[in-house]
């Protein structure tokens, strides 16, 4: 077990919004969050996922082994071990007892999330960069890079029961239009009718799931300038929010594909999440790692940001990473988040009362 | 024409357009078939300079009338003269003769290589006395037709209706008394009214590619100058920004105001092909108001600079310095071992000679009077002190000068209103390896301008900063090591001591490295800048004491508004994140926040000196309350509108959010038979509520998950 509890330092209020809490009890603010450093992973972090029951957290990582870890004190439980490149994604299902993951060795794998073995591993000829059960569990989607010959695409398999009886066929495989543009993240739609996809060339698309084909695109007028990074759905997959390279987040309808918030933030947005419980949604991201200089680590910005979901104000931000955030998630019950870093670490925070009080 | 009807012609005419390579197309020159060009850069004034092509001849009169015998006589002293002037064309003298009377008219016309020289040839040449009765009148040919149309009888000049010129001063009357700023981020240019009371700016003006390089606000905020690849111009007007007036100077870098506002100067380098060889420097020095250029000085950089001996590369901006004061009398420039002090009724030399002094390295005009202070430093090794001297133009009389000894460097700071000079001088320490600094401080205004030294309480302090207090007699100075300097306050008067320098206070290890006095004085920000990651500590010099202290992070620029209510503070392009503007209120607090990417330039717009006599400035100060009821019932509607605003946008944006919430639960609800299917019939569709609504089933369904592991265990 490797856990490590260090003193809040992170809290960050700006603006007016604060004054009167500010004002009144500067001291509790202090602990309004308290954050365990779960130190597990040796390279930059790319994805994390909570079980729905909000218990147990999933880490992927630029090392190749996915990391399971108590969701409430950071134990870690295990690593599933077997891929043979850097994991990009993870999700698991609502029962908690299948995971699926996307790695840079070309596969995606099934595992059984007690025990650790791996079931099934789905075979491609590229980086998969994305997974995801849909509702049910029965089917997954899976994007694969670009590379060399190949284009970017989005593949369907169906997940059945018995690992014996899994087959690396896909139901479906739809390539991108602009197939030299990598898929960043493909989720489902209501119902799995749908299949929302977005990626490097800044367009979010719809696909109809039966067919293949091309239901609507963003517009461009309104949408992302820069590629986007991120894209995270509510839990009713009535909306879901995507960040991008343009220092936006962006709020969109699931089913009209309608444009209904925007967030803007300082830095290239790497990682997004919507709180279940407040209107409250948070971005990650910073400076470039590549552009990250020797100066002061705030110089890059590597703050978790929250903000007002319907005043698009910012609440406030939690500070700690010394690299730019790459992965958020909320625990499902709404009172805590983790967050991944390109520095390697996985800060756990579970908000205290006065988070909820907040009011702007 | 339109597409159609060229298309038809070119058919008619038999010509497969589609063959046509248009880029290969060449005009004749000067053939534009009638269509104007949209090129801004061709200037119309330009384009008729040579319009008859006699620019190079001129017309002599006045010769004596002589018979053929002596023709050649005359034509020969006629060339003489001429020759010494500028070079005849071959064949370029013709003194026409009466064909009757066989003897000259009287006047001869000669051809010149270049119409400079005809036109000095006409300028040096008329009203030559060849003797007694023979005064030559020269005239340039082409004046002629001019001179031919002068009618006989005198016309009085038509009076042309008055037409009133724009309100350059209105943005001063601004009701609600904003001030303006300009900024320039990516393309575009901005001018806003700084509207503190509703937290924002006001846009007044936006234009992209205004400039295509920097902007620069007059002295006293009139003119707001542009610079472009074939000049600069300058901006203004009553409502918006209008262009009024152009300044002709190709490729110009850099500019400068006197100022008064009443000359421009435009300075314009070129990098020499052959690196050994100075770059080419031009300056022109224009009217602002009618546009005209009154001088020019051109020449190689060493001219313009002080050239030290490994050669310094271009000259330091501003070349011309001019003396303070609102007359824009005097300006000078510092060259090797000579100080050029020009004056603005002839713009020409004082005395028709520059001011040798050897090894001059720094002037510095005061800022109120036309005094000049300068710097020699040592000289043959230490034989020859440094000085400092105060010396008073147009007369060149010295005023006052200090020899001083082992200096490595001096640096002069005027107070801004002249009334003293401080001077810090780096000396030596007594092994030369090491400097400590002191200073000289002048008082120009009292009898034979004292002289005291100052040291600080530790007289091997570095350093950092030193700034006057605008229009008072205090001064800050931060010293000590980084990366935690001190600060200390000294005031050149004080109730108990008014002849004396005396020490107000030091603030130990402040992470400070530069001052920003308010324009009207009693507050300072000690700016902790670049290294110190944007620190702000808003000071109030009076009372000594701390208002608050605050962060830009990694800001770059900070700016008093020329008010001194407010404080821009900003992040340019130098760094790549977190580009924009912060507008603080002058104890501190922040008022608001503008991001823009590619950040370049912030300029508060200035303000003309104030009316008000000190006495009366005093007496408003003495009765702020009675004058300050009127802005603060003011401050209390706009902010009673903007809360009752923000109320109103709060809600409409909940009750739009409440909408889309309605809409996606009922589709939801709608959806649950076909969910509960694709889950295998599982009924638990109560996650996306039982989380907001915090019911008892909340711990049930931590029980059911319990089971699962139980079961799958």
């Amino acid at each position: 077990m490797t856990m490590e509890c260090v003193n809040p330092e992170g809290l960050r209020l700006d603006g007016r919004q604060f004054n009167d809490i500010q004002s009144s009890s500067h001291q509790t603010l202090e602990s309004w969050i308290r954050p365990i450093l779960l130190k597990g992973h040796e390279r930059p972090l790319t994805c994390l996922r909570y079980n729905r029951d909000g218990d147990l957290l999933f880490s992927c990582a630029k090392d190749h082994n996915p990391t399971l870890w108590f969701a409430d004190n950071g134990e870690r439980l295990g690593t599933y071990r077997g891929h043979n490149g850097a994991v990009w994604c993870c999700d698991v299902s609502r029962d908690s007892s299948r995971l699926i993951t996307g790695s840079a060795d070309q596969t995606a794998k099934l595992w059984d999330v007690q025990s650790g073995e791996q079931l099934f591993t789905f075979k491609f000829g590229s980086t998969a960069r994305s997974v995801e059960f849909s509702v049910g569990d029965h089917l997954a989607v899976i994007t694969t890079d670009p590379f060399i010959e190949r284009t970017s695409a989005i593949h369907v398999k169906r997940i059945v029961e018995d690992p014996q009886d899994q087959v690396d066929d896909s139901v479906l495989v739809i390539n991108n239009p602009d197939g030299k543009k990598r898929i960043n993240r493909a989720v489902w739609g209501p119902l799995n009718k749908t299949i929302v996809s977005a990626g490097e060339d800044a367009v979010i698309r719809i696909w109809d799931t039966e067919t293949g084909t091309l239901l609507k695109e963003s517009d461009e007028e309104v949408g992302h300038k820069k590629a986007i990074t991120s894209l995270c759905k509510a839990a009713d997959d009535s909306h879901f929010l995507t960040g991008s390279l343009d220092n936006t987040a962006k709020l969109w309808d699931m089913r009209t594909l309608t444009l209904i918030k925007s967030y803007t933030t300082v830095v290239p947005v790497n990682a997004v999440a919507m709180s279940p419980l407040l209107n409250h949604v948070m971005l990650g991201g910073g400076q470039d790692a590549s552009a990250v200089t020797t100066t002061d680590h705030r110089a890059g910005n590597f703050e978790a940001k929250f903000y007002d979901t319907i005043l698009q104000e910012e609440i406030g931000g939690v500070k700690g990473h010394f690299g730019p955030i790459n992965a958020l998630a909320f625990n499902p019950d709404g009172k805590s988040f983790s967050s991944g870093g390109e520095d390697g670490y996985v800060r756990l925070h579970h908000f205290d009362s006065n988070y909820f009080n907040i009011k702007i | 024409m339109e597409v159609l009807d060229i298309d038809a012609r070119a058919a008619k005419l038999g010509i497969d357009w589609s063959q046509v390579n248009l880029d290969s197309i060449q005009l004749p020159p000067g053939q534009d078939f009638g269509i104007e060009s949209d090129d801004e850069a061709v200037y119309h004034d330009d384009q008729s300079e040579f319009d008859t092509g006699f620019g190079n001849i001129i017309v002599v009169d006045h010769l004596p009338v002589v018979p053929m015998e002596k023709f050649e006589k005359l034509e020969g002293v006629v060339k003489k003269i001429y020759n010494q002037i500028g070079v005849i064309k071959e064949n370029g003298l013709w003194m026409p003769v009466d064909p009757d009377t066989k003897m000259t008219l009287g006047y001869c016309f000669i051809e010149f290589n270049s119409p400079q020289e005809a036109q000095n040839a006409k300028e040096k040449s008329h009203g030559y006395k060849l003797d007694k009765s023979h005064i030559f009148a020269v005239n340039m040919f082409d004046d002629f037709d001019r001179l031919m149309n002068v009618k006989e009888e005198w016309e009085p000049p038509q009076a042309r209706p008055y037409v009133p010129g724009e309100n350059l001063q209105k943005w001063l009357t601004d009701e609600k008394a904003r001030d303006q700023l300009v900024i320039r981020s990516g393309p575009d240019t901005e001018v806003f009214w700084n509207d503190a009371r509703q937290k924002n700016p006001e846009p007044v003006h936006k234009r992209p590619y205004w400039t295509e390089s920097y902007v620069q606000w007059s002295p006293l905020g009139t003119y707001l100058v542009t610079l472009h690849k074939q000049g600069a111009a300058v901006w203004g007007g009553a409502d918006t920004f209008t262009r009024l007036m152009r300044y002709q100077h190709s490729m110009v870098k850099l500019v400068d105001f006197s100022p008064g506002e009443k000359y421009l100067v435009t300075y314009h380098s070129q990098e020499p092909s052959n690196p050994r060889d100075a770059s080419k420097v031009e300056i022109k020095v224009f009217d602002v108001r009618t546009g005209r250029m009154m001088r020019d000085f051109k020449g190689s950089a060493d001219e313009f600079s002080i050239g030290g001996p490994g050669g310094v590369a271009g000259a330091s901006w501003p070349v011309f310095r001019w003396a303070g004061g609102k007359d824009d009398k005097y300006f000078a420039k510092l060259s090797k071992n000579t100080i050029s002090v020009y004056e603005t009724e002839t713009f020409s030399l004082i005395d028709k000679k520059s001011m040798k002094v050897d090894n001059v390295v720094d002037i510095c005009w005061s800022p109120t009077d036309s005094i000049l202070s300068l710097f020699v430093p040592e000289q043959g090794g230490g034989n020859q002190p440094a000085k400092v001297a105060l010396v008073s133009i147009p007369s060149k009389v010295e005023l006052r000068q200090k020899n001083l000894f082992s200096v490595s460097d001096c640096k002069m700071y005027w107070q801004s209103s002249g009334e003293y000079l401080a001077v810090k001088v780096d000396r030596y320490t007594k092994t030369k390896k090491s400097t400590y600094s002191g200073f000289e401080l002048f008082r120009i205004k009292e009898r034979d301008i004292p002289i005291e030294v100052l040291e600080l309480d530790n007289k091997n302090d570095k350093i950092i900063a030193f700034a006057w207090e605008p229009k008072g007699h205090r001064f800050a100075v931060i010293h000590g090591d980084q990366p935690r300097p001190d600060v200390s306050f000294y005031s050149m008067k004080t109730a108990q001591n008014t002849g004396r320098v005396s020490k107000l206070g030091t603030l130990k290890a402040k992470q400070a490295n530069a001052l920003f006095w308010s324009p009207t004085g009693k507050y300072i920000i000690l700016a902790g800048l670049k290294g110190f990651n944007g620190q702000l500590e808003f000071f109030n010099v009076d009372e000594l004491e701390t208002m608050a202290t605050a962060e830009h992070f990694m800001a770059t620029d900070i700016e008093w508004d020329p008010t001194g209510r407010y404080v821009a503070t900003a992040v340019t392009s130098v760094h790549e994140m977190e580009n924009g503007f912060t507008i603080w209120s002058f104890n501190g607090n922040l008022l608001y926040r503008i991001l823009k990417d590619h950040f370049f330039q912030l300029a508060w717009r200035p303000r003309p000196p104030s009316f008000l006599t000190a006495e009366k400035e005093e007496e408003i100060a003495k009765n702020l309350k009675k004058y300050s009821k009127k802005y603060e019932a003011e401050d209390q509607d706009v902010s009673l509108l903007l809360s009752e605003q923000d109320r109103e946008k709060r809600k409409a944006l909940n009750e739009e959010w409440e909408k889309w919430v309605m809409q996606w639960k009922s589709l939801h609800e709608e959806e649950k038979l076909a969910r509960q299917s694709l889950r295998d019939g599982e009924v638990s569709d109560v996650e996306e509520d039982e989380y907001e609504a915090k019911e008892v089933e909340f711990e049930d369904v931590i029980d059911v998950t319990e089971e699962i592991v139980q079961e799958s265990m």
